[in-house]
């Protein structure tokens, strides 16, 4: 149902979307991290989901792949309930869900990717090896196969779970703070990344902490403060007056800003597009 | 040493000791691998404490005091002590640790006050039950070590056939979870094959010290290797040897006790792994620590000796030690990073007490100054 609400623009071609989120309210206890989520997200996009710490971004995304039950509400995946749909999403988690001091290489954990595919009690065989080797390369790791996880630095971890994600071959990819504490290596790898994965007609949302980028590397965005804000086209809807609304008014950086170094982070953005 | 084998092979009660403490060890040491893994070695503790109003319950209701009966009292115990301490934590404010130290407690006290009231029974067969305390190896028998196989054999078969979803289990969870793998359930089976790894050693080390068959071997092998499967197999070895050997030695010298042996022969082997093991070990740390330093303090004296040199135009002009000594606040180091750095060619002493730079020290001193801007 496309009801027009506050800030959200639906233009007609979201009759498929890719998510769809209805009314949907998780609680902790008896706190709300989330309440009342309509959000609607068109295929092919590159969403960028941003808010406050504790706005509830990563709960909006584990409960959109069912990480956690709702208290009301629904999430549908290609007009088909999520759990119907898990094969074609993919989760990239934040770094820190995770002990690096597990006992096992890189090829390994993005293998693990291929579970899914595997089913039940069956080992990945040599195909699979080839599949994982193939996403190491996407993402600029393939000499690390065989390192010990607990080697790695917070980018090349970061790029092993996109490689993981990767290796699923789905349609919607979903990741909590890919861009958090990583060098400009993998930033770049990241961003050409999302940009292959646009083009090539697959959805992301991505949970981003940095403002500053929001324009840069994506075309649709959510505001989100336990309520949603704003979603929509990051030009109509990353707006002041939704940031003073998501951040409370805290947002002083917008007004700071100086001319050039907004040039300079727009061109930056621009030659990282037209490299993709 | 014959004379042990020969025993191991044709003693009953020693062949069944050594066989079944064996059993125990493979087990606890493949199982326990996953729940030091998960951080759930805790759990194990508490699984093996709660067995005990299992055993006595079991014995009280069925009047039998046979050993699949009251190992199956145990087992059943030890899941809903599981399943109070999770409910625990989801209902309430109370912490994972400090619910598992409720449940450990208020179950071994409720098992306690079982024996005790099972010891003043009027009965004859009352006797017995607290050999589940600290384990009595050699009331063992054949068809007990035979129980264990089985329970056993079945315990390593499933965690081959679910090795992919016991690893995607300890390593990402929520992972698997999205690809829709149910996760809730695999780790209703890995946490069903630990408490039938713990029951299956009560007989032999008892309740108190099971928790340690659980937690070392897998403690002592996770130093010797970056790789889960071998890991898990370290594990086990160490675990059987551990219980083979420790059955051996307790049969060699009167009146020790089998299952404390055996925790202490585990204990040995987690203390040498802890200290020899190459890369994790704590003898290989201290070596390349100390090698580090040696190589930081010689690199200093090489560039106090660039520094004395720069004030000459014959650069490989010879200084005194003692000038050197004078540079440096380590000055009984100073003779022993000259040495060294003789050795790798860097520095020369035409006459005794003066030294010099040497062409390669002269390169080399160069370079460190580049990296390290000068002389701190």
């Amino acid at each position: 149902m496309l009801q027009p609400q506050n800030g959200t623009y639906n233009p007609p071609t979201l009759n498929h979307p890719a998510i769809k989120v209805e009314d949907l309210t998780v609680a902790y206890h008896d706190k709300p991290a989330l309440w009342d989520i309509d959000l609607l997200v068109p295929q092919g996009v590159l969403l960028a989901i941003v808010g406050p710490n504790g706005a509830g971004k990563t709960t909006l995304i584990k409960a959109m792949l069912g990480l956690l039950k709702p208290v009301a509400g629904s999430v549908e995946v290609f007009g088909r309930p999520y759990k119907e749909q898990r094969k074609l999403l993919a989760y990239v988690p934040q770094r820190r869900s995770v002990d690096w001091d597990f006992p096992t290489n890189v090829l390994d954990v993005v293998l693990m990717g291929r579970y899914g595919a595997l089913g039940w009690f069956k080992r990945p065989g040599k195909q699979d090896r080839e599949l994982a080797r193939e996403a190491l390369k996407k993402v600029g790791m393939e000499d690390f196969a065989r390192r010990q996880i607990s080697e790695l630095s917070g980018g090349q971890q970061q790029r092993v779970f996109l490689a993981r994600a990767l290796v699923q071959d789905a349609q919607v990819y979903l990741m909590d703070e890919p861009f958090q504490g990583v060098d400009a290596t993998t930033e770049r790898t990241i961003v050409k990344l999302l940009q292959e994965l646009r083009a090539a007609g697959k959805t992301v949302v991505v949970v981003h902490h940095d403002l500053q980028t929001v324009t840069d590397y994506f075309d649709w965005v959510m505001l989100l403060n336990v309520r949603k804000i704003a979603s929509g086209p990051v030009g109509e809807m990353f707006t002041e007056e939704n940031l003073r609304l998501a951040y409370g008014g805290r947002v002083a950086f917008l007004h700071a800003r100086p001319k050039e170094a907004e040039e300079r982070i727009k061109g930056e953005g621009r030659r990282i597009k037209d490299e993709g | 040493m014959l004379d042990i084998l020969h025993n191991i092979i044709f003693d009953y009660t020693l062949r069944n000791v050594a066989l079944g403490a064996g059993v125990l060890g493979i087990i606890s040491g493949t199982l326990g691998s996953y729940a030091v893994l998960r951080r759930q070695s805790l759990l194990g503790d508490t699984i093996s404490h709660a067995a005990l109003p299992g055993i006595a319950l079991a014995f009280l209701i069925t009047g039998s005091k046979s050993t699949a009966i009251l190992l199956l009292g145990a087992a059943l115990a030890g899941w809903v002590a599981t399943l109070i301490m999770l409910n625990i934590i989801r209902t309430t404010r109370i912490k994972e640790d400090t619910s598992l130290g409720l449940v450990l407690s208020v179950f071994f006290g409720f098992g306690l006050v079982l024996l005790t009231y099972i010891q003043k029974l009027p009965t004859a067969t009352q006797a017995g039950l607290e050999k589940f305390l600290f384990g009595q190896a050699a009331t063992l028998l054949a068809e007990d070590v035979t129980l264990m196989a089985i329970l056993g054999l079945i315990a390593l078969f499933l965690t081959a056939l679910f090795w992919k979803e016991f690893k995607l289990l300890s390593f990402d969870a929520d992972f698997g979870v999205t690809l829709n793998f149910p996760m809730q359930a695999v780790n209703l089976v890995l946490t069903t094959l630990l408490v039938i790894a713990i029951v299956i050693g009560l007989q032999t080390v008892g309740v108190v010290l099971m928790s340690a068959m659980v937690v070392a071997p897998a403690a002592a092998a996770r130093q010797w290797t970056n790789r889960l499967g071998i890991m898990v197999l370290l594990s086990a070895l160490f675990g059987a040897g551990a219980g083979i050997g420790g059955a051996v030695i307790s049969s060699l010298v009167p009146k020790l006790p089998t299952g404390p042996t055996i925790v202490l022969c585990i204990s040995g082997l987690v203390l040498l792994s802890i200290f020899l093991a190459p890369a994790r070990g704590l003898l290989w740390n201290w070596a390349r620590q100390y090698r580090n330093r040696r190589n930081f303090r010689a690199e200093a004296v090489l560039l106090d000796l660039y520094a004395l040199a720069q004030q000459h135009q014959n650069r490989l002009h010879g200084h005194s030690a003692a000038v050197l000594k004078t540079m440096n606040l380590n000055r009984a180091a100073v003779n022993k990073c000259l040495e060294i750095l003789q050795e790798r060619g860097l520095a020369v002493s035409p006459v005794s007490g003066i030294w010099g730079l040497t062409e390669a020290g002269l390169r080399k001193a160069e370079q460190l100054a580049k990296t390290h801007g000068g002389k701190p």
